[in-house]
């Protein structure tokens, strides 16, 4: 048997496991990384768009601050989200940004006086001030009232990751590349570590930590279509749920994007429509203004989703060999803004669709983009069950994102949870708790039953076809619990996906091979899949309301007397065909910002009982302080500073707020 | 007008081709392995990438064949092999572009992994802690305060050298790195030109020097040039080991400097 003892286990190389393994490793304890592949290789470097962070540096971020990004950030999650943890996250996400720029991000800067820009499809001016040359600068995304999304050119998260994983060799921190996971070593309180198995060679290893760190990122791929890498599969989340101990939050809280190119998946960026692009269907009719006359083709994501697949469902979306599909034209835009602005969108267009976006219509579609929801923890990214287990990033419900995410929201929280979760982590491992306490039985134990499986699998001359299940699977995901959801879909989803969740249980893989064996990969991982997929969909049926992503054509109101709650799924008995639901209440009473209307979208929602209460009480608050300034204001509504590591409290210097 | 675009979609233009795809295959992990072509028979799908038509192979035909892929965009590097004998990233490569033969093979240069499998990441690791090849900034910032400034173009230059992708292309390309093992390549003199340019990292050129100042580094590199001619992201390779060699030609004949 063999073992290997470090105080941090991170399972996870992308941005949020880094970050974490950085944190811990400056705060004197050890760190390993696991990870399916280079860590320069995760999907956070597909994040091109940028990290929203409140700098306020350029024009047409002036005045921007901490109150502005939370109030975004909590309409766009439509009240999903714990308010206290949005107050943690927007607080530290202009750290992040200035920590990230001092370790090489080549963040674009502000560069004095005029500059020509698109808004809305209008030429205007934007004149930069002689105080912000040379400061980080921001762009426009979708649900902010400023511009605050921090960038590089066209390839931030490529250099954020890069920074970061520089950073991490600059610590000596070991990345074991080529390593799974297969299941979390635990007594049913407490986590110690887990079973990985080296995608090489086929070796098992018991990885023995204080802390365990799943950062492991989204499930996109339960889906047939993904912007998601194609090692997002959700495999990290479900170590959690298969502890049966651990719970997942929200996972019926899938996002999906508006415009991905056809076949591939790979997205097109939002800049194409917010630079004037428009989208037409069959018959080369711009439709957008029929369904939402005041925004179009810039209304939220999950609206123009929406509308996009209501229009393609009346019978005029254009038919492909790969499905039916939209165009994306972006041709009125001209060559030298395209190559200058757009140059992945053109690069894309050229290599996968061997066309030029300059003269040429894209074929896009609503595709799945990110998944809110998560392995389920406190907001010190520890799950509340399961001691010694933390996440962060994509893979955990923290939850900064309640049932919709901003962009430029997901690469902020992965640098932000990273910076914050490492400290709680350290202080957990300082703690009495964090000692190291796991007997040998317990390990071999899961050992074992690690090595019984995958013999299992090996061993079964006749079975079911793994990818058979995996392709019926994806397309089960994707017909039936997409973007418009109804409670007869849902229930034949669910269905179907006990039924092959049942079949996997008799998976046969004919390359024998114990080391590496592509095959067997697949069988293992499909049989994790199917439970995520099996807890999006049956979440998805039972909450009978629509809220952010989540939408029920046979709910169509947000119900916010019913359900607002976080769902928690946990996977009770490993011979169960369903995960087991519950719930857990958002208080009212604690919100700085009650519910109410985000804005855009429809105004239709049923309100909680509480709301008007507190709506009451927190003018009232707001009235008593008189001309407090923000800082007091904030604190007497919702206390959140004492929830944050001691050396990440303090506020967040400005052009237009000095520090002392 | 739609033109081509439309074509590709509607599933024109491509149809009818049977691909005859020839791997490499070779599992050093397995004794009794030997080196071989295996061709499979594929028909080709309109918008077919390698990526499409190798998970094709997998999932219909041989479940054994080793491959890497992660972000089957362009941007991750993962899958960089051997097209015809020329290096390049399967995933973004159209097979409507190759003829109804083709040949793949694992990137060379690299400890192989399996069939088109190979190590890339465990050089580039190894090649980052020999050039120690992170910001060596001169001490803590304090993140609370406003960050230090930059000039907007050398933020744009940084990015353009910032562009790679460790996909290992340029090595594979490389003959002087098929001469000397130790050969930090154009990723690694790149990845210094990169932080010689960054006013954050505090490092002189002669630190630079002890780092790529001989044939393992920027004097190894015989200018053949193919490098830059395979490289995915068309980053000017020459150009910057042409400029550091230069630089560290300098650094060794004025030391102070």
């Amino acid at each position: 048997m063999k073992v290997v003892y470090t105080d941090v286990l991170v399972i996870g190389g992308g941005l949020a496991g880094l970050r974490v393994a950085v944190g811990v490793k400056r705060r004197g304890l050890d760190a390993l990384i696991l990870s399916l592949v280079p860590a320069k290789r995760s999907h956070s470097a597909a994040a091109q768009g940028g990290m929203q962070a409140s700098l306020g540096n350029s024009a047409m971020g002036a005045g921007d601050n901490e109150d502005v990004h939370f109030e975004d950030t909590v309409r766009g999650s439509d009240w999903g989200a714990d308010q206290r943890v949005v107050r943690m996250f927007v607080n530290t996400a202009p750290k992040a940004v200035r920590e990230l720029a001092a370790w090489g991000v080549p963040w674009s800067r502000v560069a004095r006086g005029d500059r020509e820009s698109v808004v809305n499809a209008q030429k205007i001016t934007i004149t930069e001030n002689d105080d912000a040359h040379g400061l980080i600068t921001a762009r426009d995304f979708g649900g902010t009232k400023k511009w605050r999304t921090c960038y590089t050119s066209d390839g931030t998260g490529h250099t954020m990751l890069y920074a970061l994983g520089d950073q991490a060799i600059a610590h000596g921190i070991p990345v074991l590349e080529r390593q799974e996971a297969l299941s979390l070593i635990h007594d049913g309180g407490r986590c110690h570590g887990a079973v990985v198995r080296d995608l090489i060679t086929g070796e098992l290893t018991a990885y023995l930590a204080r802390a365990t760190t799943i950062a492991t990122g989204g499930y996109g791929r339960i889906y047939k279509v993904s912007t998601n890498a194609i090692i997002c599969e959700g495999t990290g989340i479900a170590l959690a749920l298969e502890t049966g101990v651990a719970p997942l939050g929200n996972m019926e809280a899938v996002q999906f994007h508006p415009t991905a190119i056809i076949t591939a998946g790979i997205l097109t960026t939002e800049g194409c429509r917010g630079d004037g692009g428009v989208l037409r269907d069959v018959d080369g009719h711009r439709f957008m203004p029929d369904y939402e006359p005041e925004k179009k083709e810039l209304a939220s994501r999950d609206v123009v989703s929406r509308r996009m697949t209501e229009h393609m469902r009346k019978g005029k979306g254009v038919p492909s060999r790969y499905g039916e599909h939209l165009w994306l034209d972006i041709t009125g835009l001209g060559r030298a803004h395209i190559e200058k602005n757009l140059r992945e969108v053109k690069d894309i267009c050229e290599y996968f669709l061997g066309i030029d976006p300059v003269t040429e219509w894209i074929p896009v579609r609503p595709t799945q983009h990110y998944s809110m929801g998560g392995i389920r923890t406190d907001h010190t990214g520890q799950s509340p069950t399961l001691k010694g287990l933390f996440s962060c990033g994509e893979a955990a419900c923290w939850d900064l994102h309640g049932f919709n995410r901003l962009g430029g929201n997901s690469v902020a929280e992965t640098v932000v949870a990273g910076m914050l979760v490492a400290e709680y982590i350290a202080d957990f491992c300082e703690s009495e708790a964090g000692a190291v306490s796991v007997g040998s039985d317990l390990v071999r134990h899961f050992i074992e039953r690690e090595q019984r499986r995958l013999d299992e699998l090996l061993g079964r001359g006749e079975g079911e076809s793994a990818t058979e299940l995996r392709d019926r699977m994806e397309a089960v995901m994707m017909d039936k619990v997409g973007i418009f959801r109804t409670g007869e879909e849902l229930e034949s989803a669910v269905s179907e996906l006990r039924e092959l969740l049942v079949r996997s249980r008799n998976i046969a893989v004919r390359t024998g091979t114990r080391g590496a064996n592509p095959e067997l990969v697949t069988a293992y991982r499909v049989q994790k899949m199917l439970k995520i997929a099996l807890c999006v969909a049956q979440g998805a049926l039972l909450r009978t309301e629509s809220r952010g992503a989540h939408f029920r054509e046979d709910f169509p109101q947000r119900n916010d007397r019913d359900w607002l709650k976080r769902t928690l799924a946990t996977w009770a008995d490993e011979a169960d065909d369903l995960p087991s639901i519950g719930y857990e209440d958002i208080d009212v009473n604690a919100m700085e910002l009650p519910p109410g209307f985000r804005g855009y979208g429809t105004r239709n929602h049923v309100d909680h009982p509480d709301t008007e209460t507190r709506l009451a009480e927190v003018e009232q608050i707001v009235d008593g302080l008189g001309a407090a300034d923000r800082f007091r204001r904030q604190e007497a509504l919702m206390e959140y500073a004492s929830l944050l590591p001691e050396k990440y409290r303090g506020r967040n210097e400005r052009l237009l707020e000095k520090l002392p | 007008m739609t033109g081509n675009g439309e074509a590709v979609a509607r599933g024109e233009g491509a149809a009818g081709r049977r691909l005859r795809i020839s791997v490499l295959r070779y599992n050093p992990q397995d004794p009794q392995s030997r080196p071989h072509l295996q061709t499979f028979e594929v028909e080709e799908a309109p918008s077919m990438t390698l990526f499409v038509a190798l998970n094709d192979i997998r999932d219909h035909q041989e479940p054994s064949l080793q491959f890497d892929f992660v972000c089957r965009a362009g941007i991750c590097g993962s899958c960089a092999m051997l097209i015809n004998g020329r290096p390049g990233l399967a995933c973004r490569t159209l097979t409507s572009s190759l003829g109804e033969r083709i040949t793949l093979a694992p990137l060379p240069f690299f400890e192989l992994i399996g069939d088109l499998s190979v190590n890339t990441g465990k050089w580039m690791r190894g090649m980052s802690e020999r050039l120690e090849a992170w910001i060596h900034a001169s001490g803590e910032v304090d993140i609370a305060r406003l960050e230090e400034r930059m000039e907007p173009e050398l933020a744009e230059q940084i990015y353009e050298l910032e562009r790679c992708i460790e996909c290992g292309c340029c090595l594979a390309a490389c003959g002087t790195a098929r001469m000397r093992e130790g050969f930090v390549g154009a990723v690694g003199l790149n990845k210094i030109a990169r932080l010689r340019l960054d006013p954050r990292d505090r490092r002189s050129d002669a630190d630079y020097y002890d780092l790529i100042g001989d044939d393992n580094g920027v004097f190894g590199c015989m200018t053949l040039l193919g490098c830059q001619d395979v490289c995915p992201k068309n980053l000017d390779l020459q150009t910057q080991i042409a400029y550091m060699r230069r630089k560290m030609l300098r650094a060794a004949i004025l030391p102070a400097s």
